[in-house]
């Protein structure tokens, strides 16, 4: 069948002959050597340049060390930033990898029709941009600038969204909400009135005790909420972890409740009774700021530790001791909301459980709690208002998930298909800084409608997967070579961190903000852009605030005053909560008129078949998602994902520790690659388990091409979350195989 | 003066951010290491538990290292700190042999390299890279002769313990437990 669309694989054009031309350049950076053992490190840095990390959403503030010869040796964290105190995490340490990548994307790409094969062609700026501008006016025309979708992750996003708001259209998502954090924001919303957001304003410094439920801190390096775990760990908190899966925090805590996975409500519903039955319950804080409790007093009446136990398979006695250590350390506690929840559909529910919990022992927004958050609030730079679109997500999303507070990405991805009958389609996309199939698992979804869309821009560092689907790629330069928005990240304390370039941007890559603006010129928008470089931009916005380039450019951070001066709640004073009753709701009405429980139940969930395991995924703390895999420096550290196998498991299958597998799943799909085996007692028998992020196959990311299997291909039962739309990826069951698929044939050539 | 590093497994994530930082900080070729973590599990699910422990060069008082070198290369200075002058060794790798932690590697460019303690910093009255980077703080570095320094007084506090101790090189990086 012949696609409009054809996945083009970019190393035909060359690009990958000069990353092997300049491979040299990887090691160190081609520093000449000193015999002096005392000046071990080689090349002293000159220059300092302030910047903030883009490794991972956490943003931590940092300093470039620059040489005479203009490279940047290292980076180090700011010792002014809370959000790394001095301190990078691994990735962030490593960042410096992604400018010196050879494999970066170099110069603009069009597709292109050459002897009847489509191909990507070399193009210069000017051409690229007056090509997407051309079609875009073309499209709305014909469809509205609604029709013009974003899909963004990073700070490039920002830049973009602006470019879409002043052309008209608002119908942009991420994938952050509805394929990670959604179904905690719909669940605290619900009960408190009020999403977590990020970062977590989870107060791990101060409390007395933890409760991780599958979040694994340490593996996931969110900086400061490592430091503040590993500063509880010092203080001696009492931390508890539930996790199918010995993690690393589970080996640090008090409890490990190594749980049957996909039973986590019950283990919730558990502690409620618990905490109810025995009166535990924080009774001053539920008697002012809740409602409910009578509803749910009944609701979980039959919910005993010993019901629980032949769900969950947690003895009871633990079940009561765990809920007794909560309240014994209550307000200051936390159970946290985690971060990645899309599991098993009914997660919003879970998360709302995880809500309650928190209510009944009221540490929402108690010392050792959750505390409220406090940002510094930078004004946007003037420009006219944006025209106001016809239609935006909500539309897109048609009522389908009445309980999502942010945009939808899968129903992007369904409006964009034409054959779906859409009243608001969507006929162009904008991505910038997220791998979409590796990011969404509904790659035949993704399929149709990229076969559908009259444009597809993709703006990136590297030639991830999603570049291959684009008419237009974009080589966007690297956090370290550009100008950003100054981070305003909430937190304890307000703060605002600075983005310089280190270096000018390698190749032809530019920054996003360049290449918004120079889109927007071409859309006639010039009055969305009055300026010639972003620092303006910068500099106007400090000024608002008091500040000066100057000052921000030698500090790279300050911290500013909070306006309210506690970031805790005054246990004497009344709170409005920003639900329907004002208080904390542990029934909620609103759920109910819309047809869901208004308090969580458990529901079972499918169980694997024989031979068969439960599919879970992780992180691993020198990687982010997919975005790292090619990171020279990180790839160093880890190269390779594996699959963790029980010993029992491993000699039922003859598997061998080091050696490779396939996995194939429910759905008889088989993973691209094989995946080397790991051997080990900390994971349970009826499970695997494998970090995300691995087995590219774009032979363009030239390090992490076929290195490991991608979890997201074999996730093919996506049970969506009713309320929000989350897509629920923890159900799906991989059994071991020698041969790979077809795809095994194709990844060999 | 005998300097020293403490590393606290109850505190350490296994995140290999000392291992990153140190290849920063010292040009550490791709593909090679001065320090490394080591993950050793024991028990059975759900019994299970595991130690984690960031482990580099011992800058053993009794090196065997430096005993066998045949050109000098390998040497202690001040405070203890075991060293490798790069244009006096030959790359003979009669010190990998001989040091029991396999600390040592051959440098692509022809001489053995290991972890210096960041001479070059703790010199300017810097910590360590790896010190200075970890996320979890659970390093520490100082001088044993020092009383009052940060390592003395979490070794008069915790329990520790240090690696193969019966190969007799009396190394001076120690593990809390
Ligand atoms: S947590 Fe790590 S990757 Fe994320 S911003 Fe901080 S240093 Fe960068
Ligand atoms: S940086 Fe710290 S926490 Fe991370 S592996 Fe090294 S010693 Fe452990
Ligand atoms: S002390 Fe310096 S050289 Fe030794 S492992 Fe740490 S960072 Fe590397």
């Amino acid at each position: 069948m012949k696609t409009r669309r054809e996945f083009i694989k970019i190393s035909a054009l060359g690009i990958g002959a000069a990353a092997i031309a300049s491979q040299s350049n990887r090691w160190g950076f081609g520093l000449p050597l000193y015999a002096d053992e005392n000046k071990s490190n080689k090349s002293k840095a000159t220059k300092l340049t302030p910047t903030y990390c883009e490794v991972c959403f956490w943003k931590c503030a940092a300093w470039a060390h620059i040489n005479d010869n203009g490279k940047i040796l290292k980076l180090t964290g700011n010792a002014n930033d809370p959000q790394c105190n001095g301190r990078l995490c691994p990735r962030g340490t490593g960042g410096v990898g992604m400018v010196y990548d050879d494999d970066r994307l170099k110069t603009p790409l069009i597709r292109v029709v050459e002897n009847g094969k489509q191909t990507y062609r070399e193009a210069s700026w000017p051409e690229a941009l007056d090509y997407i501008a051309e079609k875009m006016k073309e499209i709305a025309a014909k469809n509205g600038p609604e029709s013009i979708a974003l899909f963004n992750h990073g700070s490039a996003g920002g830049h973009f969204t602006h470019l879409l708001k002043s052309f008209g259209s608002s119908t942009i998502t991420a994938p952050s909400f509805a394929q990670c954090r959604g179904p905690r924001e719909t669940g605290f919303e619900t009960t408190f009135g009020a999403q977590v957001g990020s970062p977590e304003p989870t107060d791990i410094r101060d409390t007395r005790c933890l409760v991780l439920i599958g979040s694994h801190i340490g593996e996931n390096m969110h900086n400061a909420q490592v430091q503040e775990f590993s500063d509880a760990v010092d203080k001696g908190a009492t931390i508890i972890t539930v996790d199918p899966r010995l993690s690393i925090a589970a080996n640090k805590s008090k409890y490990w409740l190594p749980i049957k996975p996909a039973t986590d409500i019950a283990l919730l519903l558990s502690w409620i009774h618990v905490l109810i039955d025995e009166e535990i319950y924080n009774k001053e804080y539920v008697a002012k700021h809740t409602m409910g409790l009578d509803q749910l007093k009944v609701h979980v009446s039959t919910f005993t530790p010993e019901w629980a136990y032949g769900i969950t398979n947690i003895k009871p006695s633990v079940i009561r001791q765990t809920a007794r250590e909560m309240a014994d350390a209550a307000p200051s506690v936390l159970i946290h909301p985690g971060r990645h929840v899309t599991w098993y559909g009914d997660d919003a529910q879970r998360s709302r459980a995880i809500a309650i919990l928190n209510g009944l022992l009221g540490s929402w927004g108690a010392r050792g709690g959750f505390f409220m958050k406090a940002s510094a609030g930078i004004p946007d730079f003037p420009h006219p208002e944006y025209p106001k679109p016809k239609w935006s997500w909500p539309e897109v999303l048609n009522g389908k998930y009445p309980f999502a507070s942010m945009s939808v990405s899968n129903t992007f991805i369904e409006a964009s298909i034409s054959s779906n009958d859409n009243k608001y389609p969507i006929k162009a996309w904008f991505v910038a800084g997220t791998n979409l199939p590796v990011a969404i698992p509904m790659m035949s979804q993704m399929q149709k409608a990229l076969q559908d869309l009259e444009l597809v821009v993709v703006v990136d560092t590297m030639p991830t997967e999603v570049t291959g689907f684009a008419d237009v790629v974009l080589p966007e330069c690297t956090y370290l070579e550009r100008h950003d928005d100054l981070r305003d990240v909430p937190h304890r304390v307000p703060t605002i961190a600075l983005r310089e370039p280190a270096i000018e941007p390698m190749w032809e890559s530019k920054p996003a903000w360049w290449i918004a603006k120079q889109i927007g010129e071409r859309l006639g928008l010039h009055d969305y852009f009055k300026y010639e470089d972003f620092e303006e931009v910068i500099s106007w916005q400090l000024q608002q605030k008091g500040l000066t380039l100057a000052e921000l450019k030698s500090k790279g951070i300050v911290v500013l005053p909070r306006h309210n001066e506690s970031p805790y709640l005054d246990p004497k004073e009344d709170y409005h909560f920003n639900t329907p009753s004002g208080k904390v709701e542990f029934y909620s009405s609103a759920l109910a008129s819309a047809g869901f429980d208004p308090i969580p139940v458990y529901t079972p969930h499918p169980e694997p078949e024989d031979g068969f395991y439960r599919l879970i995924y992780g992180r691993a703390p020198m990687h982010t998602f997919s975005r790292t895999a090619n990171n020279p420096n990180l790839t160093d550290l880890m190269d390779e994902n594996s699959v963790w196998v029980h010993p029992k498991v491993a000699s039922l299958w003859g598997l061998e520790e080091g050696k490779y597998t396939y996995l194939r799943n429910q759905d008889g799909i088989t993973s691209n690659f094989p995946i080397k085996v790991r051997v080990t007692e900390r994971i349970r028998w009826d499970s695997v388990y494998m970090v995300h992020g691995f087995g590219h196959n774009q032979k363009e990311l030239s390090r992490a091409f076929g290195k490991g299997a991608n979890d997201t291909q074999l996730i093919t039962n996506v049970m969506i979350d009713p309320m929000m739309g989350g897509t629920g990826m923890r159900g799906n069951f991989v059994t071991f195989t020698a041969t790979g698929a077809t795809e095994e044939k194709e990844a060999a050539l | 003066m005998r300097y020293a590093m403490a590393i606290d497994t109850l505190k350490c994530v296994g995140c290999s951010d000392c291992v990153i930082a140190c290849q920063m900080e010292n040009n550490v070729p791709i593909g090679f290491c001065r320090d490394w973590v080591v993950e050793s599990v024991h028990g059975s699910y759900p019994e299970v538990g595991l130690e984690l422990r960031s482990e580099r060069c011992n800058h053993c008082e009794n090196a065997p290292c430096v005993r066998c070198c045949p050109t000098g290369a390998s040497h202690i200075v001040e405070g203890g700190i075991v060293l490798v002058t790069q244009n006096k060794c030959i790359g003979c790798g009669a010190c990998i042999q001989a040091c029991p932690y396999d600390a040592r590697y051959s440098h692509p460019e022809g001489y053995v390299d290991k972890c210096t303690f960041c001479n070059h910093r703790v010199t300017e009255g810097l910590n360590p890279a790896c010190v200075s980077v970890c996320p979890t703080k659970c390093m520490y570095f100082g001088d044993l002769d020092d009383a009052n320094s940060d390592i003395s007084n979490i070794l008069a506090t915790r329990k520790y313990k240090a690696l193969a101790p019966e190969a007799g090189t009396n190394p001076q990086i120690f593990y809390l437990v």
